[in-house]
């Protein structure tokens, strides 16, 4: 009896580890052959997808990875209802015809790679890259390996467009890969303009930051803040990390802001840690100015919060729900008459990517039938092309250049009475 | 002073956490001898149906926590007779398994059942519109939910020592703990013992949810499995098994790890908390309260 079971385990454990191994291969074979100037051929199913769409030649595939489950979920689910109104109203007009698919990456990155495959063999021609950083550093690797056009709605980390110098050592860890492309802003460009903001508009003297320092997002914010802090003048009264295993208690955190003087905390985190941040320091009766990132949009859905606890946060995102903007009030309308949510910047972002590469592949003159290959160079000449400016939710006039990062100008939002108002 | 007078408030309230988690680890260990690696998961599925109870149905959060502890007790009964009682005879590594295999069948059963959006979770103890006494202007906080997490801690530690030294299960448990096959010839029955002492368990982990997420309110479906482990290494650190060892255990890693991020780095200072469990695992192998049992030939 003891043998047998003994056995049993160990064929389990074999099965695991053949399991886990199992996904290598897939992943491996594209790197292998990294040729990036001719398409990837292996793949019998790699031809453009117009054979399963209704026989249509004008209707372009176009795929993403995000997390639908899992905790990110809701910056996954978001974008990809973005993505839904503007490929629906991209339909409408008649002309070019989108098919989007969406696969769930878990906010993980070998399940991202995974997800990538599986969209890979259904036929897409054009990639939104992934939602959340961590998985969109992995499948840019691979979709700059396999040439596939590449523009990510909000994997702000460097690491997923490569060729930037990391901040502390100044020197590039990942090269750039040329057909990857952002629709958010850069970490290090959030980071720097929320020193800018706080300084141009006098929130704060004395400044302490909460970070997550085994998270590659938090740490990339956290140190291009610092740089321009420094460059600013701005005083950083108080440092202050955790990681996901001691994400419970901020007692010490909030006590060491608290002691030394600092008027405002600037907090480059998702929400989920920000909201026990909140909670903790209203708990001890500290009540500072707290200034979020765009990883805070989100914390007034979460259930059973009390959202006055974030009244008066401030957070800079490129979007924002309750604009004046016809645009932007239409979307908003649309995604509420559908998904009973208001959305935040993630929808807003992915519904400026297929919008983007819309215009692209209009100005391109591409047509269904090509490869991704084909696709992947003319859309890079476009969106690194001087003349192409792009207008949508997130800004106005938008470039792109060869480094692959947007530039626009961030919004300044308060929350005020459980709902983000803008600042100017 | 007032600083490190906060320090060490904030760690004993986050060494209390880890006490009552600790207390039921302890007492599966102490009497089954087998390491219940899901029970900080049973804690996150009693912080669910306390949460679900108090602010969907809006009960009172006393009749949540009963109701919490009578789903747990059940849960733990269910997965006793399920995946433990058919390998009581089977090596001990194969049992540690299948609880690692328990941990995370009820992990994703949670994200299935309730999504892992994280849930806010309400604030019982307060008092009179306060969640706690300040002294000083307000430069020294103490929180409601420390006070009744210390007060329960002890009550627990109490009445769980009281039961197994006075009462006849009690010490049909600690027989059962001693040596199983003698336990049986003197006529106790053995299975029946250990379900209990699970039972008994997992009504405490039901108790230790709720106060988990009363001081730490973000409840999703793996709550439970870091300060489970952190709970794991406090029973350890105070001696496995030893009821009182679980409390001064759980105090004490508390203790070290907001001093530790306070006065020494808030970037090491899991290292440390588990530079200290080997430094006194390699002076005192059976942990500060732990008694060593010699085997007589």
């Amino acid at each position: 009896m003891k043998k047998a079971f003994a056995l049993l385990l160990a064929v389990a454990t074999l099965l695991c580890c053949l399991a886990g191994c199992a996904s290598d291969p897939a992943t491996d074979t594209p790197a292998t052959s990294d040729t990036p100037d001719t398409p990837a051929t292996s793949d019998t199913n790699d031809t453009p997808a117009t054979s399963d769409t209704n026989g249509s030649n004008n209707t372009f595939v176009i795929g993403g990875t995000g997390p639908l489950t899992g905790g990110a979920a809701i910056y996954g689910n978001a974008a990809m209802h973005g993505a839904e109104i503007a490929v629906e109203e991209i339909n409408a007009l008649g002309g070019i015809q989108f098919k989007l698919m969406y696969e769930d990456d878990a906010h993980d990155a070998e399940k991202a790679v995974n997800a990538y495959n599986t969209l890979k063999d259904n036929g897409m021609q054009i990639f939104l890259g992934s939602v959340t950083s961590a998985p969109g550093v992995a499948t840019s690797a691979e979709a700059y390996a396999d040439r596939y056009f590449y523009l990510t709605p909000s994997a702000s980390s460097t690491d997923v467009l490569g060729g930037v110098a990391n901040p502390l050592t100044g020197t590039v860890d990942i090269a750039r890969k040329d057909n990857i492309f952002q629709m958010c802003f850069m970490d290090p460009n959030q980071g720097d303009a929320s020193a800018q903001y706080i300084k141009d508009n006098n929130l704060g003297t004395k400044i302490a930051v909460i970070y997550k320092n085994d998270d590659v997002y938090s740490t990339g914010l956290y140190n291009s803040f610092k740089n321009k802090a420094d460059a600013l003048g701005l005083e950083i009264v108080s440092t202050t990390t955790f990681t996901t295993d001691s994400q419970t208690d901020f007692s010490v955190q909030i006590n060491d802001a608290k002691d030394n003087g600092a008027d405002l905390v600037f907090l480059p985190m998702y929400y989920d840690a920000a909201s026990l941040i909140l909670t903790q320091a209203n708990a001890i009766g500290y009540a500072p100015k707290f200034f979020g990132v765009d990883g805070m949009d989100g914390i007034l859905t979460v259930e059973g919060f009390d959202t006055s606890l974030a009244e008066g946060v401030m957070l800079l995102t490129p979007f924002n729900a309750d604009s004046t903007d016809p645009a932007a009030q239409s979307f908003v309308q649309k995604y509420q008459e559908r998904y009973g949510d208001i959305p935040n910047q993630f929808a807003a972002d992915n519904y400026d990517c297929i919008y983007a590469i819309y215009e692209a592949l209009t100005k391109a003159g591409a047509t269904a039938d090509m490869d991704h290959a084909t696709l992947c160079d003319l859309l890079i000449q476009q969106f690194t092309s001087p003349d192409f400016t792009f207008s949508g939710l997130t800004g106005e006039n938008m470039t792109w250049n060869t480094d692959g990062f947007v530039s626009k100008s961030p919004k300044g939002m308060v929350i005020q009475n459980g709902a983000y108002v803008g600042m100017d | 002073m007032l600083t490190f007078l906060n320090h060490l408030i904030s760690g004993i309230s986050l060494g209390s956490v880890y006490a009552i988690i600790a207390l039921g680890y302890t007492m599966v260990y102490g009497i089954a001898k087998m390491l219940n690696f899901a029970h900080g998961d049973v804690i996150m599925v009693g912080a669910y149906v306390c949460f679900f109870m108090v602010s969907s149905f809006g009960l009172h959060p006393i009749i949540g926590i009963l109701l919490a502890m009578v789903v747990c007790t059940l849960l733990g009964i269910v997965i006793e007779r399920l995946a433990y009682k058919p390998l009581r005879q089977a090596p001990s590594l194969a049992v540690l398994i299948t609880a690692i295999g328990m941990s995370y069948f009820l992990q994703n059963a949670a994200q299935l059942l309730w999504t892992s959006n994280y849930k806010m979770f309400p604030a019982f103890f307060t008092f009179g519109g306060k969640n706690g006494v300040s002294f000083f202007d307000g430069r020294l906080n103490l929180s409601w939910t420390t006070i009744v997490t210390i007060l329960a801690c002890l009550v627990i530690m109490v009445v769980l020592t009281l039961f197994t030294d006075k009462t006849k299960l009690g010490k049909a448990m600690r027989a059962c703990s001693e040596d199983k096959g003698a336990a049986q010839l003197m006529g106790i029955n053995v299975n029946t013992t250990i379900s209990v002492t699970f039972a008994i368990g997992s009504a405490l982990a039901a108790v230790a949810g709720v106060l988990l997420c009363s001081a730490y309110p973000t409840l999703m479906p793996t709550t439970g499995s870091m300060p489970g482990i952190k709970a794991f290494t406090a029973a350890v650190f105070g001696g496995i098994g030893s009821i009182p060892g679980a409390l001064l255990g759980g105090i004490l890693l508390g203790i070290i790890e907001i001093f530790a991020k306070a006065y020494i780095s808030t970037q090491v200072s899991d290292a440390i908390v588990f530079a200290v469990l080997i430094i006194v695992l390699l002076v005192k192998p059976t942990g500060l309260l732990g008694k060593q049992i010699r085997e007589k030939v």
